[in-house]
């Protein structure tokens, strides 16, 4: 049994998320492939994705998404942060944490816990449960969880067209007046699912194709919302958001309906039509752009879906500050929105790594 | 030879079963048929079992035994017959005979395909493999690209068109409406089929049959103890086979499918009937062109007039001869070792009266039409509520 009530003690104290500037179209990719693009943007729900520059990786976009947190949290002295963990599939190293680079790049302590995770989609929730775990544990003062990914895919595979690049970090510390919102209940639920994966030493992941559907993202997701809402004893309608995972934007709408949810609380979450999927970077992202919009004593269910397959749920409650600290750091609609550099397949090729030579 | 009778009939769901193995599947259609038979376990006999590849999908061989274990009839003889997508159609005639000739007084005969445990272009090439590996196969051809050659030489042959083959697939979604066994239970227009993407030109994704899991059952006897066992036994009054060359480029002509003429010939003399006496018909549309080509080489209209008769919608559930009033494998679903033992079940149901929203009134002689590849093998079967 895997679930919390957290009661009113832990919080974000600081959100920030980050998105590079390249886009690629997906009737660029659809040319390439001899696909039907309206069928494929019809399909999915997305227009256009992001793409890494040519300078950056996992780690930047780790560190970006971080720096941008704690703008948002600026009674943080990073070196009272005691634990950074990182949620990640598409790490530059395969052995050589991400989180003690961030570490380094934000200045935190050099006495430090830290650590990165795996679990498909879904390990950037998973650093968050660390952090709460350890705030609420006394272990630590502040933590912070980061999920961010240049999320990988075969050339020529359905995946291309949403596989992008982006993530999100918060920092998590006891509830106070500094908070921007706090976590009222967690709730997963993991089952040995084989719809998604990537073999060790292999490039790029490998899917099940409609299998990664029904009884992978919508039986978890479903799973885990509503062991959730009952073990806090609420139903859809107290919930102002619901932030599920992205792996289009197609799922997230077809999801909410399931569960109960009316369009209108999961459209503001929506970044996949746009941006496209940041893998560990998704559903967090997505939460991001709620709290850039919330106001004070609104709900919002988070929801997270990993491949492998499991889903962490949690509920949140929006507290005042978040009116005072969400300009601080750009927005998420900001950062869809500001200058875009489109590239074409090629130039998308080289920013990502897919030419070897 | 003996009369023989269907006593029972069992089907699971078709779909994407993700939570059901092979053996889950069969067992659970094998109950369904033993209780609507009321026989008891002990009475069967044998198994006969349709299955085209559990060895590619599943990675398992030796069904017969593995069925029948888990059935728990420990001891029983198992038959498990392959012939592609007439896998089970080719099992139900083996069983057939087999009572017909006195070796058995009861059988169960069932065919079962798990097919969604691998990709999408994995069961394609799995279902490749029945196609001619050497001349077709190795050379890209896969079963929609050889429907596509029949389509557009049936096209430019007959004047068949685009809509017409739509209507095949309009027509078997809505009659799948009522089926609640069926994969796909929505409405389609005929916008919708030709605006769905191109799998191989002329035929497009809702020209195709999907990709499924499932499994049919029935229980057959010999006639004078069917009584028995059910009030309402429906009668094996025909049964032929055929078989046609391997590759489709080795035809004469590519629009006829000569197995289906020739398994078709067999069956209406053994029944003593004739086309015009079909009352209802299940026929294997694995593409909606394969419809039409059923209707001509089963003699439902003459050659070049299958669209006609879709136009004239004589195949639609209260037209002169309706034609998959189960939904077809279109929308019903083509779990393909069960699909020969699914049009059964189909039409032993519309022959006792109980398909509901969807029966055929006054059905008194059912048929069905299993093919295996492009019509490299056949399997017709005619059903009556009276003995011949």
């Amino acid at each position: 049994m895997s679930n919390l009530k957290i009661g009113t003690q832990v919080a974000i104290v600081g959100y920030g998320a980050y998105i590079p500037i390249y886009r690629i179209k997906l009737d660029e990719i659809a040319k390439v492939w001899g696909d039907d693009p309206k069928s494929i943007k019809r399909g999915l729900g997305v227009e256009e994705i992001s793409v890494k520059g040519p300078d950056e990786d996992q780690v930047t976009i780790a560190v970006e998404a971080a720096r941008n947190a704690l703008k948002r949290a600026p009674e943080v002295d990073p070196k009272d942060i005691g634990a950074i963990y990182v949620g990640a599939e598409s790490k530059p190293y395969a052995v050589k944490p991400t989180a003690s680079i961030v570490a380094v790049a934000i200045g935190a302590s050099f006495a430090l816990r830290a650590a990165d995770y795996e679990f498909a989609c879904k390990a950037g929730t998973e650093a968050i449960i660390s952090c709460i775990a350890q705030v609420r544990a006394g272990m630590i003062k502040y933590g912070l969880a980061i999920g961010a990914d240049c999320s990988q895919s075969w050339p020529d595979d359905i995946l291309e067209y949403t596989a992008a690049s982006g993530g999100s970090a918060f920092i998590i510390g006891r509830k106070s007046s500094n908070t921007v919102a706090y976590f009222e209940g967690q709730y997963s639920v993991t089952s040995d699912t084989p719809d998604f994966w990537r073999r060790d030493t292999v490039k790029y992941p490998r899917h099940m194709g409609r299998f990664t559907g029904e009884p992978a993202y919508f039986k978890h997701i479903v799973a885990a919302a509503k062991g959730l809402m009952e073990e806090l004893g609420l139903r859809p309608s107290d919930f102002d958001y619901f932030a599920p995972h992205q792996p289009n934007g197609k799922f997230p709408l077809r999801v909410a309906k399931m569960l109960g949810f009316k369009p209108e609380q999961v459209k503001p979450a929506l970044i996949a039509p746009w941006v496209g999927n940041f893998y560990s970077g998704s559903s967090i992202t997505g939460l991001c752009k709620v709290l850039d919009q919330a106001k004070p004593g609104q709900r919002i269910l988070l929801v997270s879906f990993g491949s492998g397959a499991g889903s962490d749920a949690f509920s949140l409650i929006v507290q005042d500050a978040i009116e005072e600290k969400r300009h601080l750091a750009p927005t998420v609609e900001e950062l869809i929105n500001r200058r875009k550099a489109y590239v074409d397949y090629g130039l998308y090729c080289k920013f990502w790594g897919k030419i070897l030579m | 030879m003996r009369d023989v009778a269907v006593i029972g009939v069992g089907m699971t769901k078709f779909g994407e079963l993700w939570d059901k193995q092979l053996r889950d599947l069969f067992v659970e259609a094998a109950i369904q048929a033993i209780d609507d038979a009321n026989v008891d376990l002990k009475d069967i006999q044998a198994l006969f079992i349709g299955n085209m590849s559990a060895g590619l999908w599943v990675e398992q061989e030796h069904v017969g035994p593995l069925l029948a274990d888990y059935l728990g009839v420990k001891g029983i003889h198992t038959y498990r017959t392959e012939s592609a997508c007439a896998s089970s159609g080719v099992a139900f005639r083996l069983a057939f005979m087999s009572v017909a000739l006195g070796l058995y007084d009861i059988v169960l005969v069932g065919g079962a395909e798990k097919m969604t445990d691998v990709t999408a272009p994995e069961s394609t090439h799995h279902l490749a493999c029945a196609a001619d590996r050497e001349w077709e196969a190795f050379n890209g051809a896969t079963f929609p690209s050889l429907f596509a050659l029949i389509a557009r030489r049936h096209m430019y042959q007959y004047g068949t068109t685009r809509e017409q083959l739509a209507k095949v697939a309009v027509k078997n979604h809505k009659n799948a409406l009522y089926n609640p066994k069926a994969q796909f239970r929505r409405e389609i227009t005929i916008e919708d089929v030709l605006e769905s993407p191109i799998v191989a030109d002329p035929l497009r994704l809702l020209d195709c049959s999907p990709i499924s899991d499932g499994a049919a059952t029935v229980i057959i006897c010999k006639a004078e103890i069917a009584r028995k066992f059910s009030d309402t036994p429906v009668y094996v009054i025909g049964s032929g086979m055929a078989t046609d060359t391997i590759a489709l480029h080795d035809r004469p002509d590519i629009t006829v499918l000569y197995a289906t003429v020739k398994a078709a010939k067999e069956a209406y003399k053994m029944a003593r009937v004739e086309p015009k006496d079909i009352d209802v018909a299940e026929v294997h549309d694995c593409f909606t062109i394969a419809e039409i080509l059923a209707y001509e080489d089963l003699g439902f209209c003459k050659k070049g007039e299958g669209g006609k008769l879709i136009d004239e919608e004589e195949t639609e559930i209260g037209g002169r001869i309706p034609v998959n009033p189960s939904g077809g494998l279109k929308a019903k679903g083509h779990p393909v070792g069960a699909t020969g033992v699914a049009q059964i079940v189909e039409i032993v149901t519309q022959l006792r009266g109980e398909a509901g929203k969807r029966q055929v009134s006054n059905a008194e002689i059912g048929l069905t039409h299993n093919i295996g590849g492009t019509g490299s093998s056949c399997v017709v079967h005619i059903f009556s509520r009276s003995k011949r």
